[in-house]
C-alpha cells in the first residue's frame, strides 16, 4: 500500500541553528531526512510512519570536505558521489571511496549521504565497515551542545544508537595516517549484482606491518553479519603483533567465526554469510603475507 | 535501497483516517517558527527545464508525481518506485537523481531538467539521435531515464569504456532487456562526438 501523502509534514529550515531549535522543541516526533534514498523507499511502499519530518538537504553547513594535517572531516550531507570523486579520499581512504562507488548506482550516489548511511543504521550499510576500519569519529550536535565520539561503539543494537533524541549528526572525521605506502586496504562487497545491490557481506580491513613484518595496526569492519555494523574485535586481537602466514590466516578464520552472528533474510543465509566472512578474514591475512 | 525491516518500532503507516492525528499528535507544538511548515498542500515554485513553474503540492509528494500529475511532464516514467530502475531519472542541479525518491519540497531550491528539456525544439541531442539509429528504444519506458543517464555518463566520460558505460547505466533497468543496443547507442554517440571534434579542428 502506498503512503497517504497528506499524512506527512515537512519542515525545511535554512540554517543549522534553526534545525537544532526545531529538534529541541520536538525531539521525539521530528525525524530528520537527508537525501531520502532510504526513507523515500519506505514512503513509497507505505512503511514510513506518518508524521513530521525535518529536511536537512538545504543545510549547506552540513556539506563540505575539510582537510587538515590531522583529519579529513566530512559534513554529514557529503554524498557518495562527493566521496568517490575526492582525490585525497581516493589516495588515503580508498575503502570509503570503494564503498561509495558500490552503493547503489549514480543516481543514488548523487543523493545518498554519509550521515544518512550512519543514522539510518542499517546493518547492511556499505560505508560503515570502512568508517570502522579507519577509526572514524562522529560529531553529534544539539541545541547548545556538541560532542565528538568514536564511531566504534555508536551502534548499540539493531537500529539503536548512542544518540539522544534531538541530537543531529553534523560531521564525520577520519584520522590521517603517515607513510601511506606501508598500509594495506582490503575492501570486499559481496552482493548479488555488482551495482545497485545491497550487500550479503561487506568487509573492510586495514593493516600496517612493522619493519620486522609483524602486524602493527589492524582494523576490521563488517556489514550484514550482525544486528549492527560490526568491528571484528576478536579477529583484530588474534592478528595484532603476529606475522602474516598460512597459520595466522587459519587463526583469523577461527576468530572471525566468533565475531559474526549473521541471520537468514531475503538476501542471503546465515550460513553463507558466516562462510564468506571467514573466507574474507583468511584472504585479508593472505594479502598481508604477500 | 531501504533496509528490509521497519525502522525502529515504528509501525507501518496506518489507515488514512489516522493521518491527521499522526501529524498533529505528541509535542508537535514547536515554539520556534519554522521557515517552511507544511500542513496540507503548500504553494511552491519549481524551476523545470528553464521555466519557473508554480504548483501546490504536499511537501512529501514525490517529485516524480508532481512532474507527471501537476505539471503534465509525463516523459519521466515510473518503474519500480524505489530507486532501483532509473525510469524516473531527472537532473537536479546537473546531477542525475531518481525523482521517485525526492520529496518535492527538497526540489524547490534546485534547477530541474527532465527528458522534455533535453532536445532543443525538434533538434535532438546526439544521444537521442543514436537511440533512434541504433535501435536503443523498444517499449520506451526506460528510454527517458537511459538518455538522461547516458548524458550524465558522457559528460563525465566523453569517450567511455564498455565498463564505464555499464556502470554509468547500471541504475537503469530495461524490461525489454535491450541493453546491447542501448550500449551501442552510447558508443555511437561518443564516436560521432569524436568525429565531429576531429572535423571541426583544422
Amino acid at each position: 500500500m502506498r503512503a497517504y501523502v497528506p499524512g506527512y509534514e515537512m519542515l525545511a529550515p535554512k540554517a543549522l541553528d534553526e534545525a537544532l531549535g526545531l529538534l529541541a522543541a520536538s525531539p521525539e516526533t521530528l525525524t530528520p531526512i537527508a537525501g531520502g534514498t532510504d526513507l523515500m523507499v519506505l514512503f513509497e511502499c507505505g512503511r514510513l510512519p506518518e508524521g513530521r519530518y525535518l529536511s536537512l538537504w538545504q543545510l549547506d553547513e552540513l556539506r563540505g570536505i575539510d582537510i587538515t594535517d590531522e583529519f579529513v572531516t566530512l559534513g554529514a550531507l557529503t554524498t557518495y558521489r562527493d566521496v568517490r570523486d575526492h582525490p585525497l579520499l581516493q589516495a588515503e581512504f580508498p575503502m570509503l571511496c570503494a564503498a561509495a562507488a558500490e552503493s547503489g548506482a549514480i543516481a543514488i550516489q548523487n543523493r545518498g549521504t554519509l550521515g544518512g548511511n550512519i543514522i539510518n543504521a542499517s546493518p547492511a550499510a556499505d560505508s560503515p565497515p570502512a568508517l570502522l576500519a579507519y577509526d572514524a569519529e562522529i560529531e553529534l550536535v544539539k541545541k547548545g551542545g556538541a560532542r565528538w565520539v568514536p564511531y566504534r561503539g555508536f551502534h548499540l543494537d539493531y537500529k539503536v544508537m548512542d544518540k539522544e533524541p534531538g541530537e543531529l549528526l553534523r560531521r564525520v572525521r577520519l584520522p590521517r595516517r603517515k607513510d601511506e605506502a606501508s598500509w594495506t586496504h582490503f575492501y570486499r562487497k559481496v552482493g548479488t549484482r555488482r551495482y545497485q545491490a545491497i550487500s550479503k557481506v561487506c568487509f573492510a580491513g586495514l593493516a600496517q606491518l612493522d619493519s620486522k613484518g609483524a602486524i602493527k595496526v589492524v582494523r576490521i569492519g563488517l556489514a550484514s553479519v550482525a544486528p549492527t555494523v560490526l568491528a571484528a574485535v576478536e579477529t583484530e586481537t588474534a592478528l595484532i603483533g603476529q606475522t602474516p602466514s598460512a597459520k595466522l590466516a587459519a587463526q583469523a578464520r577461527a576468530a572471525m567465526a566468533k565475531d559474526v552472528t549473521p541471520i537468514d533474510d531475503i538476501r542471503s543465509t546465515a550460513e553463507y554469510r558466516r562462510h564468506v566472512s571467514i573466507n574474507l578474514a583468511g584472504a585479508f591475512v593472505d594479502t598481508l603475507s604477500g | 535501497m531501504a533496509d528490509p525491516k521497519p525502522a525502529n518500532a515504528n509501525k507501518a503507516a496506518g489507515p488514512k483516517t489516522k493521518a491527521v492525528k499522526a501529524a498533529t499528535s505528541g509535542s508537535s507544538k514547536s515554539k520556534a517558527k519554522p521557515s517552511a511548515t507544511a500542513t496540507g498542500k503548500i504553494p511552491m515554485t519549481l524551476s523545470v527545464n528553464g521555466k519557473s513553474l508554480k504548483v501546490e503540492a504536499f511537501p512529501m509528494a514525490r517529485l516524480l508525481d508532481v512532474l507527471r500529475e501537476s505539471l503534465d511532464l509525463t516523459g519521466t516514467k515510473e518503474g519500480c518506485g524505489e530507486g532501483e530502475c532509473g525510469a524516473c531519472s531527472v537532473f537536479m542541479d546537473g546531477r542525475l537523481v531518481n525523482s521517485c525518491l525526492v520529496p518535492v519540497l527538497q526540489a524547490t531550491t534546485a534547477k530541474i531538467v527532465t527528458i522534455e528539456g533535453v532536445a532543443d525544439g525538434n533538434k535532438l541531442q546526439p544521444i537521442q539521435e543514436t537511440f533512434i539509429t541504433e535501435g536503443g528504444a523498444q517499449c520506451g519506458i526506460c528510454t527517458p531515464g537511459m538518455i538522461l543517464a547516458a548524458i550524465a555518463l558522457l559528460k563525465k566520460h566523453p569517450q567511455p569504456t564498455d565498463a564505464q558505460i555499464r556502470e554509468g547505466l547500471s541504475g537503469n533497468l530495461c524490461r525489454c532487456t535491450g541493453y546491447m543496443k542501448i550500449f551501442d547507442s552510447v558508443r555511437v554517440a561518443a564516436e560521432r562526438a569524436l568525429a565531429n571534434e576531429g572535423a571541426s579542428t583544422p
